[in-house]
């Protein structure tokens, strides 16, 4: 394995984890932007935006780019988050020049009138299906009642009205703001060929401009909120809960990852024990996303509707004893071997690599070896676990609920 | 590099590929028992068995099974579907030896202990009411229930009133027929070294004593039709018509022109459904094979309003493709095939499972290469022949949403 990166005058940076034994090699343009990016009335742009990049450029028509890409056997797509859009394409290595040459070209797309109204009836058609599927839009609304005003209360995929009031105007002026090359980064893993690499960008992008583009950051007030949403077309009830945790520029953020490791993994972990093993739910898991200015930690329920308080209950249990007990030395060598294997497991695609080393970059400007993380991760020790529980305590958190229950006694919940 | 094959005198299968590239190795078990076995009045036996046997094994209860698992970093997951049930682990090439042996008590001795019943039974009930809210899937299920003969169409969740009934006797009997090496595939990929895996795999199965089974009957593939009135924003639409299994001569004939259909964004549905109407955000189409029977399922969501339009698309483009096909769709499904085929090699994971799944359709395995070889013969005018004899028709249609949807005349 070798690091290998190169800046273009336009700030463009170009990052490659060479691996000379891979079959594969992967390439990913990460733009540093999502919905938190976005205003109100075009919320929705950046994951529009992204299914536009597909639809061609000034020379390229769409049905010539999903040719281009079959042609070269690549496997390809691309989505959105709250901070980040990124890009990426799969494929043999001598494809190399033709993959990362196609992706160049894309990254300024046509935009046209017409592509924007047909894929507009995708978007919406993505939208309805979302609210069709567990947990139908609870994640959304718990969310808004957790971030309140700050940008990452943004849906990913706005909303059907504001993606049916959307111009095409609003989103090249968008695209124009947030697409600029030292906002992005083109990310590789596998058996690339780093100077062909260079060679290839710089000839393609090379001429882009150079704008200023600017992320506002707010700090967070985080509230405990409980909603319920009735739907009596669900059969199981379905619980969200969300509490703060580390920001992505925070050391603690590795303890962060082992702390919901050990409380709410899918299997073996503090919860599993406590309600999947005992078939209280069908499912339950804890999950913990960083962001630029925090961190979110999220407790996911699947349940017979009868079983919410209780099943919510025991929940609030198990993070009150770790909250107040910690954990001991032998769970914390297991979660660590857990993760460990799992980072080389995943790393022996390029696929997987290209992708952490590009969010790694755009996050805090640094290269990671696996080695590295896994350095990170093994010194993580018993008082970090227990520091990043006393500052971000999971019992202090906002829920959401959806199902056939009509209303929740949140008095029997939390203590 | 080759791929070792060996059958012990109990009728146990080894299949294994080397990846010498790798850090990691991963096996699949297959276990010639699916949901297809549930018997009469016990839907779901499969699946609680399969939960049951999670629940500690030799001188382990459930959880210090777990946490050995953990402790060497091993990754699990299980899974029952109509033929078999499937353990997977994946792991650091290191603890292969050790996670054969912890397998081997899973297979050969574990506890059934009785006070866990209730709870394999809840967790399969939990799972039972889920299908109610995964639209997808639940069409998906009674396509298959339409589709296939009986009881090839049985959903591994089983159903409210046969899980309620199942008893622990019931659980170790079926564990009893459904566990044991003849018919029992193992398949491996990854970094290992053969003669010590082979005397690993002799040392732990070895003295497993074979069982009686049969396979229930193959039967024949039905045409149906059926709507399932849900209140949802969308319409799911499922497709299934005759194909060929795996095991023919022509199945590669099949694939390519289901590959047409389906494979990638330049595909004939995503063109024609996705990118020039705009009538929904997923469609395709694929392969599924049984022993004896292959099929092509089809699968598109979208709302109530254009439900109709979408079917009527979707069954003229598989009618049109009785007319054949044209080389430039072939030769980009041929670059798809030959990279995939590649980067098979670096998912120990996949591989393992592909090995398992060959030598029950085959009765060997395929190589990466053999497979490579059948797709290059492929030829615009073999596909189009295949097509003349077999074009796609007899077509099972479920729907589910609000409203139910016309069968266009043609198919009728």
């Amino acid at each position: 394995m070798q690091f290998c990166k190169h800046e273009l005058n336009n700030g463009l940076q170009i990052l490659a984890e060479c691996n000379s034994d891979a079959h594969s090699i992967a390439v990913a343009f990460c733009v540093n932007t999502g919905s938190r990016d976005e205003q109100l009335a075009v919320s929705g742009v950046s994951h529009f935006l992204e299914h536009m990049v597909f639809k061609g450029t000034d020379r390229l028509s769409v049905d010539d780019v999903n040719q281009q890409f079959d042609q070269m056997g690549a496997e390809y797509n691309a989505w959105t988050g709250k901070e980040h859009t990124s890009y990426y394409a799969v494929s043999l290595p001598e494809y190399q020049d033709q993959v990362v040459n196609l992706w160049c070209e894309l990254m300024r797309p046509a935009l046209r009138e017409d592509d924007f109204q047909t894929e507009k009836q995708v978007i919406l058609e993505e939208i309805r299906m979302y609210d069709d599927q567990p947990p139908f839009g609870a994640d959304e609304a718990c969310e808004e009642d957790y971030y309140g005003e700050h940008p990452l209360a943004n849906r990913v995929l706005g909303t059907e009205q504001s993606v049916q009031d959307m111009q095409v105007d609003a989103m090249r002026a968008y695209f124009q703001s947030r697409y600029s090359p030292q906002n992005m980064v083109l990310t590789a893993a596998g058996r690339i060929d780093f100077d062909a690499l260079v060679a290839s960008v710089e000839r393609s992008c090379g001429m882009w401009t150079r704008e200023a583009v600017e992320r506002e950051t707010r700090t967070l007030h985080a509230g405990c909120h409980q909603r319920v949403i009735h739907r009596s077309a669900s059969a199981q009830q379905y619980v969200i809960q969300l509490s703060p945790g580390p920001a992505g520029d925070d050391n603690r953020r590795y303890a962060a990852h082992l702390l919901v490791s050990l409380l709410g993994d899918s299997s073996g972990s503090r919860l599993y024990w406590e309600l999947m093993h005992p078939g209280h739910t069908e499912q339950i898991s804890t999950h913990y996303y960083e962001y630029d200015d925090t961190g979110l930690i999220m407790t996911w329920m699947c349940c017979d509707p009868e079983s919410a308080e209780k099943n919510m209950q025991k929940i609030h249990s198990v993070y009150d004893v770790a909250q107040n007990n910690g954990f001991d030395e032998a769970e914390l060598q297991r979660a660590k071997t857990k993760f460990n294997s799992r980072l080389v497991l995943s790393g022996e695609r390029p696929q997987n690599r290209m992708l952490s080393v590009g969010l790694g970059w755009i996050r805090d400007r640094r290269y990671r070896s696996i080695r590295e993380e896994m350095e990170a991760f093994n010194a993580v020790s018993l008082d970090d676990i227990h520091n990043v529980l006393q500052e971000f305590p999971l019992t202090s958190c906002s829920c959401t609920t959806v199902g056939p229950r009509e209303e929740i006694a949140w008095e029997n919940v939390v203590r | 590099m080759p791929i070792h094959e060996y059958c012990y005198p109990n009728g146990l299968v080894l299949v294994a590929e080397p990846m010498q590239s790798l850090e990691s190795v991963a096996f699949t078990f297959l276990l010639p028992v699916g949901a297809a076995y549930d018997p009469i009045g016990r839907a779901g036996l499969t699946s609680m068995t399969c939960e049951m046997a999670l629940r500690g094994c030799g001188n382990l209860d459930s959880r210090q099974y777990v946490e050995r698992l953990e402790s060497l970093g091993i990754e699990t997951g299980e899974a029952v579907s109509v033929s078999h049930t499937c353990y997977r682990a994946a792991m650091l090439a290191d603890h292969l030896g050790e996670a054969v042996r912890l397998y081997g008590d899973l297979l050969r001795t574990p506890r059934m202990p009785v006070d866990e019943l209730e709870s394999s039974r809840q967790v399969a009930v939990q799972e039972y009411r889920a299908l109610d809210d995964e639209l997808i899937q639940k069409v998906m299920v009674a396509l298959r229930r339409g589709h296939y003969p009986e009881p090839w169409g049985q959903s591994h969740h089983g159903d409210l009133e046969g899980l309620s009934q199942i008893t622990l006797e019931d659980v170790r009997d079926h564990f009893a027929s459904g566990y044991r090496p003849n018919g029992t595939i193992l398949g491996v990929a990854g970094k290992f070294c053969w003669e010590e895996l082979q005397e690993t795999v002799g040392e732990v199965f070895g003295d497993w004593q074979q069982g009686e089974w049969s396979e229930p009957e193959e039967g024949d593939l039905k045409v149906y039709r059926d709507h399932l009135t849900h209140d949802s924003n969308q319409t799911q639409i499922a497709i299934a018509y005759p194909s060929l299994p795996y095991s023919h001569e022509d199945y590669f004939q099949a694939w390519g022109a289901v590959g047409v259909l389906s494979e990638g964004s330049s595909s004939r549905l995503f063109t024609e459904v996705r990118e020039k109407r705009g009538l929904c955000y997923s469609v395709g189409a694929s392969m599924r094979s049984l022993k004896s029977h292959g099929s092509v399922f089809c699968y598109a969501g979208t709302s109530a309003d254009r439900a109709q339009e979408t079917l009527d698309v979707i069954i003229a483009e598989l009618l049109e493709l009785s007319k054949g096909i044209e080389s430039k769709e072939l030769d980009r499904l041929k670059a798809k095939m030959k990279s995939s085929l590649i980067m098979s090699q670096e998912s120990s994971m996949a591989r393992a499972g592909a090995l398992a799944r060959d030598w029950y359709h085959l009765n060997r395995t395929r190589s990466l290469d053999e497979i490579a070889a059948e797709v290059d013969r492929l030829s615009p005018t073999s596909i189009n022949d295949y097509l003349q004899q077999h074009p796609p028709g007899e077509f099972t249609v479920v729907t589910l949403g609000p409203q139910s949807l016309e069968v266009p005349d043609a198919v009728l």
